[in-house]
C-alpha cells in the first residue's frame, strides 16, 4: 500500500520520539482524547470533558477567549516593539517616532498593540457585564470572579503604565494627573506618588519604572492570574450553562 | 488544621495547649518550633518589606533646584503677568510690586497659562481658571495658585523659590 498523509501522520504519531513526548499517541477513542488533554502541560488547564453547549456563541459570546486573544497579540507586538524601544528621556520619543516612519512594519506593529490594548480593555468590560447579568459569577465560582476582578485591576494598570511610553505631551499630562491622583491617598498619598513616580515629577525616573512594569512586573502578574482564571474554570465545574428552558 | 476543628467543640474549657499535651508527649516542642517559624517568617517579611521600600526611594534626585532667577525687574512691563513654563512659574508686575505664582494647577497638576485676553490664568486639563492674584474663579481647583517667596539677588536678578508658598501676600519692589 502506497504511503499516504494519513499513513504517513499516523507513522510519525506512533514512532518513539512522538510518544516520549505525546504519552497519548494516537487513537481516537474517549480515553485517548482525555489524556491527550490530560498529559499536555498547557491543555490539562481546560477541562478532558465539557458540554457541547458550552462551546456555543451564546453562552459567552467567547468574550473571554477574544480577550486572551487580544493578551496573545499585545505580548507578541509589544516584545517586538521593545527591540526599538529605549525607555530613557528623550530618546523615548525618538524612538516611537522611528517606529511610526523608519522601522519596517513599525508602525503597523505599533499600532496593532495600541488597538489590541484598546480592544482588550473593551472585551474585559464586555466580558465582566456577560458574567454578570448571567449569573455566572454566583457560587461555586464566586472565587473566579475575585481573580477576574484583579485581572481587571491589571488590565487597567498595563493601559496606564504603557500610556506613558511614547513621551509625549499627551503621556506626560496624562501621567501627570495620574500620579496627582494616587497623591489623594490619605495619609500616605505623597509617599505613593513618590514611590510611584521615583521621584517628585514625571521624569525619567518615572518612565523607567513604568516602563519595568509594563513590559515585566504586570505581564507576570497577568500570566499568573490567568492561569489560575481558566483553571478555575474547570475546578468550578467548566462554562456556566444553564439548562435549557423548556417552553 | 482540621483537627482543631474538629476536637474544638468536644473541649470547649480546654485551651488547646493544654489538650495537646495530653495527646503527644512533643506537641508543645512542635508548638514551639511552629511559633518559631512563623515569627522568623514574619520578621523576614516585614525586613523585605521595608528594604523594598528603601530601595524604591530614591536617594539622590536629578531634579531642577526649587530656587529659579526668574529674570531682571525691567524684563516684566508695568500690570503684566509672565509664565515661564519651564520652571512652572507666574512672574507678576503689578502696581504695588511683583510677586510670583506657581503655575502648576492645584487641582491634578497640569501647567496652566495667562490668557491675557480674559485677564485670567486658565488650566487646560479640566478649566480651573484663577485672577491674577491666584484666586480661583471657576472649575475643580480646590485651593488658589500658591504665592512664593520673590527676592531681589545682589546681581540684580529676582529671585523665586518653588518651595516656600507664603501665607501672607509679600510684594517686592525693585
Amino acid at each position: 500500500m502506497a504511503p499516504t498523509i494519513k499513513t504517513e501522520w499516523e507513522r510519525i504519531r506512533n514512532s518513539g520520539v512522538w510518544r516520549s513526548i505525546f504519552r497519548s499517541g494516537s487513537g481516537a477513542s474517549n480515553l485517548h482524547r482525555a489524556e491527550a488533554i490530560q498529559q499536555n502541560v498547557f491543555l490539562h488547564l481546560f477541562s478532558v470533558k465539557i458540554r457541547s453547549r458550552a462551546l456555543e456563541f451564546k453562552p459567552t459570546w467567547f468574550l473571554g477567549a477574544l480577550t486572551l486573544t487580544t493578551f496573545f497579540i499585545l505580548v507578541v507586538t509589544g516584545i517586538l516593539l521593545m527591540f526599538y524601544y529605549h525607555p530613557s528621556v528623550p530618546q523615548a520619543y525618538a524612538d516611537m517616532k522611528d517606529l511610526q516612519f523608519v522601522v519596517a512594519s513599525g508602525v503597523f506593529l505599533r499600532n496593532l498593540h495600541r488597538w489590541s490594548a484598546h480592544a482588550m480593555v473593551f472585551l474585559v468590560f464586555a466580558h465582566m457585564f456577560k458574567v454578570f447579568y448571567r449569573g455566572a459569577y454566583r457560587p461555586p465560582r464566586q472565587f473566579n470572579w475575585v481573580i477576574g476582578v484583579f485581572l481587571l485591576l491589571v488590565t487597567l494598570l498595563l493601559s496606564y503604565t504603557g500610556y506613558l511610553l511614547p513621551w509625549d505631551q499627551l503621556a506626560f499630562w496624562a501621567v501627570t494627573v495620574g500620579s496627582n491622583i494616587a497623591k489623594a491617598v490619605p495619609l500616605v498619598g505623597d509617599k505613593v506618588r513618590f514611590l510611584m513616580l521615583g521621584g517628585n515629577e514625571v521624569n525619567a525616573n518615572a518612565l523607567l519604572r513604568f516602563y519595568v512594569l509594563h513590559c515585566v512586573i504586570l505581564p507576570l502578574a497577568a500570566v499568573a492570574l490567568v492561569g489560575v482564571h481558566f483553571w478555575r474554570i474547570r475546578k468550578d465545574g467548566g462554562l456556566y450553562v444553564p439548562e435549557k428552558k423548556t417552553l | 488544621m482540621s483537627d482543631d476543628k474538629q476536637e474544638a467543640p468536644a473541649h470547649p474549657a480546654q485551651g488547646s495547649a493544654a489538650h495537646k499535651d495530653g495527646e503527644c508527649a512533643d506537641c508543645s516542642r512542635r508548638e514551639f518550633f511552629a511559633k518559631l517559624g512563623l515569627g522568623s517568617l514574619i520578621v523576614a517579611g516585614v525586613g523585605t518589606g521595608l528594604f523594598a521600600y528603601e530601595y524604591f526611594s530614591p536617594n539622590v534626585l536629578f531634579e531642577a533646584s526649587p530656587i529659579v532667577k526668574a529674570g531682571k525687574p525691567d524684563q516684566f512691563p508695568p500690570n503684566s503677568v509672565t509664565l515661564d513654563a519651564q520652571s512652572g512659574i507666574y512672574l507678576v508686575n503689578s502696581a504695588k510690586g511683583y510677586y510670583a505664582l506657581g503655575a502648576i494647577c492645584t487641582h491634578l497638576g497640569c501647567l496652566t497659562a495667562w490668557k491675557p485676553e480674559l485677564d485670567l490664568i486658565a488650566c487646560p486639563c479640566h478649566g480651573s481658571r484663577f485672577n491674577r492674584d491666584g484666586i480661583k474663579v471657576a472649575g475643580p481647583a480646590p485651593q488658589p495658585l500658591p504665592w512664593l517667596k520673590v527676592w531681589l539677588a545682589d546681581d540684580g536678578y529676582l529671585m523665586v523659590d518653588r518651595s516656600t508658598p507664603l501665607k501672607v501676600q509679600e510684594f517686592v519692589k525693585a
